[in-house]
């Protein structure tokens, strides 16, 4: 059981860091081992955001080593961007091993990821104009207040609340993930996927990396793979639920769109609410009611069903 | 040649015996308790109370329904219940409750009595188990919506969410809107009446009980087959969905039925295990 818990403001921004913090702090019940948070700031077009880890929060207990391997991990890094290219603009430290960097670029995307991540002990977690990725052990408070994510500005928003199942309480199994190595789009997922192996196989064959073994992970490298073949969106999410075998509801988010699909069997939950300025989501009304505690008209979305909305 | 009840009973499959602490507790005619509730209390419908629930937790919600009603409270009006999970649950007596907002999850379940009204929505498993009384919601339902429920009447005048009814034992669920798919799903007793439109596999696997339809029906499930409406069951659609002033778009003389085929279960044959031993 994990919650999930999507936003999006119709033509105009807020602070979706406090609303996101307050809507998967209501499902902490649902999953209490991480949290993480996908937030659409304003884009700037000629400007990435990446957000990137040099160890797991685990690895900071093996003593004082292990400052020396991170800061040898990030000085590479940075060797790494130079030479593809890539003008660093920003360098925020955001937690002792995970650092938020503002760079311009013209290269190759997957070219400049693949380098880092060669890296051993270095992974990305995000890279895009708008999308700024976030995710770490403990719960959204916890997490929200270690990266000063209230005041965060933007346009929408999903996030996740974990608890481990299949794989590790780690940051590597937590959600959302990127959909490397497209930039700007991240996925959370509540469920379970049936032919994950089956479907990882094909898409190791096709080229894709995989960082962890949770099968939430091949969501995002579905829909990456589908954006590679120039599908939309949508298309590629009602690809998803007929390819996809298990019992799911998940959240997809572009730099201008936010999604919804739930599984043939509608076996997952899923309370929505819409309006013409705002579109809710998340696993529990109770958050939806976070952020609009007055009277609203929320409904589940039916089995199969596909939902794509513009910021 | 012995009949199969007789051949049966002599191979020892009908030799148990019911013993222990709940046969004594629930089956004993002389002990007074066995035949009261013991968190039943006497109401007074006309002793009105309310309280809001905003910055209380569905513990203390369900703790001061429960106080109210140790005083006597018969109509109590619950304000903001910010759609929490379990309120309004195990309430055993006959009670007007009022909730102005939406209930979360497994709202309204195991209850025996009383009359629920709920303004808003209410999320997944509302009046699970639920025993007999009324739940009235104005808006809409998730899924799993009065699953196993024994009797009384479920209504939801919006629309509800997936397995609606699944495992239903008894009583009423009427839906104003659509239902989603797998309604009906294992029903055993009791009638379901959808409004709108029912999503696939309706009534899939259902050993009995009786579900009708008001719009158009994506599919039935495995043993789900149309029934023949009677005059007696067209009286009881006109009444009991007048009672809650609801009325498909099609007309109730319009409504299709559908029923358990009883060609995947039936309880009057013997289970193919036993077959073998009596054959």
């Amino acid at each position: 059981m994990c919650g999930i818990a999507g936003l999006i403001h119709r033509g105009n921004s807020s602070d979706i860091g406090a609303e996101m913090t307050s809507m998967l702090q209501s499902l902490k019940h649902r999953g209490p081992d991480s949290t993480g948070f996908a937030l659409y700031g304003n884009a700037t077009p000629d400007q990435y955001v990446m957000r990137f880890k040099a160890a797991e929060q685990e690895d900071m207990n093996n003593g004082f080593g292990m400052q020396k391997i991170i800061r040898k991990r990030k000085k590479q890094a940075d060797q790494r961007l130079t030479e593809l290219g890539a003008n660093i603009e920003v360098v925020d430290q955001a937690t002792d091993y995970s650092w938020r960097y503002v760079f311009r670029f013209n290269g190759n995307m997957r070219k400049l990821a693949d380098y880092m991540e060669d890296i051993d002990g270095i992974e990305i977690l995000s890279i895009g104009k708008a999308l700024e990725l976030i995710k770490d052990l403990g719960d959204a408070e916890t997490v929200s207040s270690q990266y000063s994510l209230g005041g965060f500005r933007g346009t929408h928003a999903i996030g996740h609340t974990r608890m481990a199942t299949e794989s590790d309480v780690d940051i590597r199994s937590a959600h959302p993930y990127w959909a490397y190595p497209f930039s700007d789009v991240s996925v959370v997922h509540n469920g379970q996927l049936t032919n994950y192996w089956t479907l990882r196989r094909e898409m190791e064959r096709r080229g894709h990396r995989f960082m962890s073994n949770c099968d939430s992970e091949l969501i995002a490298v579905f829909i990456a793979d589908r954006i590679a073949d120039n599908e939309d969106l949508e298309s590629a999410m009602v690809r998803s639920v007929d390819e996809l075998d298990g019992v799911f509801t998940y959240l997809v988010a572009t730099s201008d769109q936010l999604g919804m699909a739930k599984d043939v069997m509608a076996a997952k939950p899923m309370v929505l609410y819409e309006s013409d300025q705002f579109v809710g989501l998340a696993s529990e009304e109770v958050a939806i009611r976070s952020i609009f505690p007055n009277e609203i008209e929320t409904w589940d979305p039916y089995h199969g069903e596909v939902k794509v909305w513009q910021a | 040649m012995a009949s199969v009840t007789h051949k049966s009973h002599d191979m020892g499959l009908h030799t148990e015996q019911l013993t222990g602490r709940t046969q004594q507790r629930f089956f004993s005619a002389s002990e007074e308790e066995n035949y009261t509730y013991p968190w039943s209390f006497d109401v007074d419908f006309d002793n009105h109370a309310e309280f809001d629930a905003e910055s209380m937790s569905s513990s203390e919600v369900n703790r001061k329904i429960r106080e109210l009603m140790q005083q006597g409270f018969g109509s109590i009006t619950v304000k903001n219940p910010q759609a929490k999970h379990s309120l309004g649950v195990g309430i055993l007596n006959r009670l007007k409750l009022n909730f102005q907002g939406s209930l979360g999850y497994f709202g309204c379940g195991l209850n025996d009595g009383p009359n629920i009204h709920i303004s808003g929505r209410v999320g997944w498993s509302c009046a699970e188990n639920m025993m007999a009384g009324t739940v009235l919601i104005e808006q809409n339902a998730g899924s799993t919506f009065g699953a196993a429920m024994r009797g009384g009447d479920l209504v939801c005048r919006g629309d509800v969410g997936s397995r609606t009814g699944i495992d239903q034992k008894g009583g009423t669920i009427i839906i104003g809107g659509r239902s989603g798919a797998f309604s009906g799903f294992m029903m055993q007793r009791g009638r379901m009446v959808i409004c709108g439109d029912a999503g696939k596999n309706l009534g899939d696997s259902m050993y009995d009980g009786t579900i009708y339809v008001g719009g158009e029906v994506e599919d039935l499930g495995v043993d789900c087959v149309p029934g023949e409406m009677t005059d007696n069951e067209l009286k009881w659609l006109i009444n009991k969905l007048g009672m809650y002033d609801i009325e498909p778009s099609c007309g109730i003389a319009n409504m299709k039925k559908f029923v358990a085929g009883k060609q995947l279960w039936n309880y009057d044959n013997l289970e193919p295990a036993e077959k073998k031993l009596v054959l």
